[in-house]
């Protein structure tokens, strides 16, 4: 009986003494929102569209063509050679991709000097990162490219003789065929992966000297007058100080590996008879292509890429879960 | 400090490292400059096989005209603009507040909340791609450019909240409970109090979304199929199709397509690096 009253005088004060649980919600509600639509529920449309076949148009009525198959599409997919070229270069980006980690830690550790002019050698190493990764595969597209490109033109003076007809045009005479190394079906997923580390060592290199900037200095020292030096020092004093720095540069580069998509569409498309197809390119070249909108396949093709990913994203969630264990 | 600094060393290492770093710069940087000279070369050194070598004419006006004149490409720069710009403001507001709702307030969702926006950051574009497309198709943003910008702010929203839930954490929390105890309302403590202190971090992240908005390729290929709403970075693509073989003006428009993004970086270097390695130290 004693509520009665409170209740009644609690209607104007209600907002006011939840104010601390309401308004958090009213911060999040419009990212919340955005950031459902657009990510959180197509995540689960593509997972349950990959049951479906559908070529993504809708009848007179406005409802959709797809029709239920299934798991055939991921049967489909276990049968299908193009999946497996893919599944497998994503492995060798996957690899070759972690280069670009003691790669980034090794030009960080030569670019650690305060000589005259450091920051500008240190911005101008980082600069590959910035560009596009379509401008990176135009232009090492051209870089490879065996009658314009550097490596051509690298090629005929060490191997071709030029001879130069009446008309002025030069003809060659090679010892050894020039190498077209984007059309070759064994080479060419290798050309794309080096070019491709050209930014990602760039990007692993900044990280490593932004953390070489916090190695602490007293323990350096004191390594120092136990005698440690180079490799030894590297290992066991300044490496483990690195530790966040290394987390951040292996994760990047995963996720880049694993997203590796437009330098492949720049270079390639996929080809030559799709040897350097990567799951997210190959989706994209299912789903939409000249053959005709093929939605549901894609989508399953998606699905294990995020599967794959998904192991990855969990790892990084349960570092991220036992940091902020510890900091409460 | 480590590797010991080089000022410690003899004179004669200290000479031969400042004689060696223009020599290493020149090789990293070796694809770029290579593909500068080619973009003020004329056609005819190109084809006769003149890549390393002096050009024999400079052509860097007529070529980066040429561009201009020969091609879409201003209007896909504007586009690219207008596709940015957008984006960053929306992006890095509604993080703002998001990332004040995560960080200030202890609710039991929060965590979860958080972990949310961070998974969405790291998913492959791909799982995304059918339902964005066909719900652009349906709702009539299919090939416009806020069919672009509103996708893109959704999913950038992932990583600022990221980026600005862990700055506003780091900031003292007294500000907040003393200003509450003088009864400030909470919307006013986040636009008074919090606010002006996250400035560098929307810096920072303005800078970086900037970057990888302008470089997006694979949103404008699903996203867009005339000229008139496609970025740069796909332009350029058509115009390497549309430019065979004319090597001079595809590096050209390349390098054009590079430039805001370089130029962004050099200008506001500090912010750019403090975004990138956010997490890199502890």
């Amino acid at each position: 009986m004693s509520d009665i009253p409170q209740n009644t005088n609690a209607t104007p004060g209600w907002l006011r003494r939840n104010k601390l649980a309401l308004a958090p919600w009213l911060f999040l509600i419009p990212a919340l929102v955005f950031f459902a639509i657009y990510v959180v529920l197509p995540i689960f449309e593509s997972l349950w569209l990959s049951l479906y076949e559908w070529n993504g148009l809708y009848d007179a009525q406005g409802n959709s063509t797809a029709t239920w198959v299934g798991f055939q599409n991921y049967v489909k997919l276990w049968d299908d050679p193009n999946f497996w070229t893919s599944l497998r270069n994503n492995l060798a980006w996957l690899i070759l991709y972690m280069l670009a980690v003691p790669a980034g830690l090794f030009i960080a550790l030569f670019l650690n000097q305060t000589v005259t002019g450091m920051r500008f050698y240190k911005s101008m190493f980082f600069f590959p990162f910035v560009i596009s990764q379509v401008v990176v595969g135009l232009i090492f597209g051209w870089f490879y490219n065996p009658d314009f490109g550097v490596v051509g033109s690298v090629w005929k003076w060490a191997f071709c003789e030029e001879t130069v007809n009446i008309l002025g045009n030069a003809t060659f005479k090679c010892s050894r065929p020039v190498p077209d190394i984007l059309s070759s079906p064994e080479w060419a997923t290798y050309g794309i992966i080096a070019a491709g580390l050209w930014p990602q060592i760039a990007y692993c290199m900044i990280l490593y000297l932004t953390g070489l900037n916090n190695v602490a200095a007293d323990q350096i020292e004191a390594a120092r007058l136990d005698g440690a030096r180079g490799w030894r020092m590297l290992w066991y004093v300044v490496l483990p100080q690195l530790r966040p720095a290394t987390f951040i540069a292996i994760v990047v580069t995963v996720i880049g590996a694993l997203r590796s998509f437009d330098m492949i569409a720049i270079m390639t498309q996929g080809g030559p008879f799709g040897s350097t197809n990567v799951l997210a390119h190959y989706m994209y070249e299912v789903a939409i292509s000249e053959y005709g909108e093929r939605y549901g396949y894609g989508s399953a093709v998606a699905s294990v890429l995020f599967a794959i990913m998904l192991i990855y994203i969990s790892y990084f969630l349960w570092r991220m879960y036992q940091d902020e264990k510890d900091s409460r | 400090m480590f590797p010991r600094p080089i000022e410690k060393s003899s004179p004669s290492a200290k000479f031969a490292y400042q004689a060696f770093l223009p020599f290493a710069l020149l090789l990293w940087l070796l694809p770029l400059l290579a593909i500068f000279l080619t973009s003020i070369r004329s056609a005819k050194d190109i084809n006769s096989g003149n890549v390393f070598g002096w050009p024999s004419e400079f052509k860097l006006l007529e070529n980066y005209t040429a561009v201009f004149t020969q091609s879409e490409a201003a209007q896909y720069m504007l586009n690219s603009v207008l596709i940015t710009v957008p984006t960053v403001a929306i992006s890095v507001a509604l993080a703002c507040l998001a990332g004040y709702a995560l960080a200030i307030y202890r609710f039991r969702v929060a965590v979860p909340l958080f972990f949310l926006f961070v998974a969405g950051n790291f998913i492959p574009f791909q799982i995304l791609m059918v339902p964005v497309r066909d719900m652009s198709v349906q709702t009539g943003l299919y090939d416009t450019i806020a069919g672009q910008f509103l996708f893109h702010a959704a999913f950038q929203t992932g990583f600022c909240t990221l980026f600005m839930r862990n700055f506003i954490k780091a900031l003292p929390f007294d500000l907040v409970e003393s200003a509450r105890i003088e009864g400030v309302a909470e919307w006013k403590i986040f636009w008074y109090v919090i606010l002006p202190l996250v400035r560098p971090a929307i810096a920072a992240l303005a800078v970086l979304i900037f970057t990888f908005v302008w470089n997006d390729f694979f949103w404008a290929n699903v996203l867009t199929q005339g000229e008139g709403a496609k970025p740069i970075t796909a332009g350029v693509r058509a115009l390497n199709g549309q430019f065979v073989n004319n090597w001079h003006l595809v590096s050209a428009a390349s390098l054009l397509a590079a430039l805001p993004p370089v130029a962004m970086f050099f200008l506001m270097q500090r912010h750019f690096i403090a975004g990138l390695t956010l997490g890199a130290v502890k």
